[in-house]
């Protein structure tokens, strides 16, 4: 069973009815103990790092997640669940994130060129980094996923797997043993997501 | 490189995907979840639900449809119709639409737009403009297009992203179901007004309509449309093509 971690942030419909679309046992939750006798975790999130962060860390689960990665459990984290992995983030202030993954969070009207829009919001080609990761092992280049963010992960040169790029190289997705992470949504990126999804139910976390 | 979108627009009424020529007599089309689908699996980049008389006759949306299709269909949802208060924003974004799309509403209360994207984030709120010209003026039309607002459609639209909007659809009612082509006037006139994305709507009738708006207007993000798509006239799949023929980005 997969589980969709509940910490009351965002909407969690489209993940649920896409795995269910793969035939996927996953439940939305935020029980310490079903998430715990869970084959894999999914982190979702949208909206603000600093009220994610509160929610995950007031409610526990945060240790919850970190405990199940230090077992080696597969880990996913979409959008701001792949953020909140992070070490940190300066999404106005400076906030502690899981520490998972070591990087930071920061703007991308830092790193790309003034004329471009912020969010950067749409279908972006993914470009693979190092060896193909399981989680992409379906995917063939030049195939696009559905991203909407404003902020991106920077310093974590050594677990990037995918970039994309807008007017710069953005982080796109990122893994460092069992736990990875995609700044682009998976549920909504038609084919291409179901195939990373289904990638990452296979994934052992290795 | 980011794509530029193809989005259909599917107007329901009574659980039906209908069509009309400039807003008056519309036409039965298809199975909202039919047509859905089928668009998802032809290229379609996102999709766009309007419940076309919803703010005329205040008929709440039929968030059932847009449950059936959201739990199929795995590209990014755009509601509108009838949306009025951010309780509406929350009834459709639970049955798993992405953004939502205000128009009327946000004309008769304004602070609808930063309420929700304080509570759900600009990138969700969509402000649609019905425009039209007025004594050559571009002016905002609500209710469907019915009704003149007198409103100037550039300062509305931007006043409308400064509170929040993260996205623009422009519908000039002039261009639309005429089948002539995008308004590029109007649309080049809103992209150099606001930062946002800019999708254009109303007026295409062929391929070579959406070829002539990405180059004509590098800055308009998406092209929308109707009819062209549900009567088989216009296929996506060869759009795209024709689209990346002229070194035009897209998902293919």
């Amino acid at each position: 069973m997969i589980a969709i971690v509940d910490y009351g942030v965002g909407n969690l419909f489209s993940l649920k009815s896409s795995f269910a679309a793969i035939g996927a046992d996953a439940r939305v939750t935020g029980n310490p103990e079903e998430i715990k006798t869970s084959d894999k975790i999914i982190l979702p999130g949208v909206g603000a790092f600093e009220d994610a962060a509160e929610k995950l860390f007031s409610s526990g689960l945060a240790d919850v997640v970190k405990d199940e990665a230090a077992k080696g459990k597969p880990i996913m984290g979409i959008c701001l669940g792949m953020q909140l992995l992070f070490d940190k983030s300066f999404e106005y202030g400076e906030h502690s994130g899981l520490g998972l993954i070591k990087g930071e969070i920061r703007s991308i009207s830092e790193v790309i060129p003034a004329e471009l829009k912020v969010p950067h919001i749409g279908w972006n080609q993914l470009i693979f980094k190092g060896e193909r990761h399981p989680i992409f092992k379906d995917l063939k280049d030049g195939d696009c996923a559905y991203f909407v963010h404003s902020f991106y992960g920077e310093n974590c040169a050594d677990s990037v797997i995918a970039t994309a790029e807008y007017g710069a190289e953005l982080t796109a997705a990122v893994a460092k043993g069992n736990v990875c992470g995609c700044q682009f949504h998976p549920e909504k990126s038609g084919a291409v997501g179901l195939k990373i999804l289904n990638a990452f139910c296979e994934w052992r976390g290795m | 490189m980011i794509t530029k979108r193809i989005i259909p627009c599917l107007d329901v009424r009574n659980g039906r995907v209908v069509k009309g020529v400039n807003f008056e007599g519309v036409s039965d089309v298809s199975s909202p979840v039919e047509l859905a689908k089928l668009y998802s699996e032809s290229g379609a980049d996102e999709l766009v639900f309007y419940d076309i008389t919803a703010s005329f006759e205040g008929r709440q949306l039929f968030t059932d449809i847009l449950r059936e299709v959201a739990s199929q269909i795995f590209i990014p949802l755009t509601v509108g119709g009838g949306i009025n208060t951010v309780g509406d924003f929350d009834r459709v974004l639970k049955c798993g639409a992405d953004k939502v799309s205000v128009n009327s509403g946000a004309i008769k209360n304004p602070s609808l737009i930063s309420e929700a994207a304080k509570l759900y984030g600009d990138q969700c709120v969509v402000i649609s403009a019905d425009v039209k010209r007025v004594e050559g003026k571009f002016t905002v039309f609500s209710k469907g297009g019915r009704e003149n607002t007198g409103m100037e459609a550039v300062e509305w639209i931007k006043r409308c992203v400064d509170m929040g909007a993260g996205e623009v659809v422009l519908n000039s009612i002039d261009t639309d179901g005429v089948k002539g082509g995008f308004d590029l006037e109007m649309l080049d006139a809103v992209c150099n007004a606001v930062a946002v994305p800019v999708i254009a709507s109303g007026g295409a009738g062929c391929i070579e309509d959406f070829v002539t708006l990405f180059k004509t207007l590098p800055k308009v993000d998406a092209g929308l449309a109707a009819s062209i798509f549900h009567f088989g006239e216009v296929k996506i799949a060869d759009l795209k093509g024709k689209l990346k023929e002229n070194n035009i980005p897209v998902r293919l």
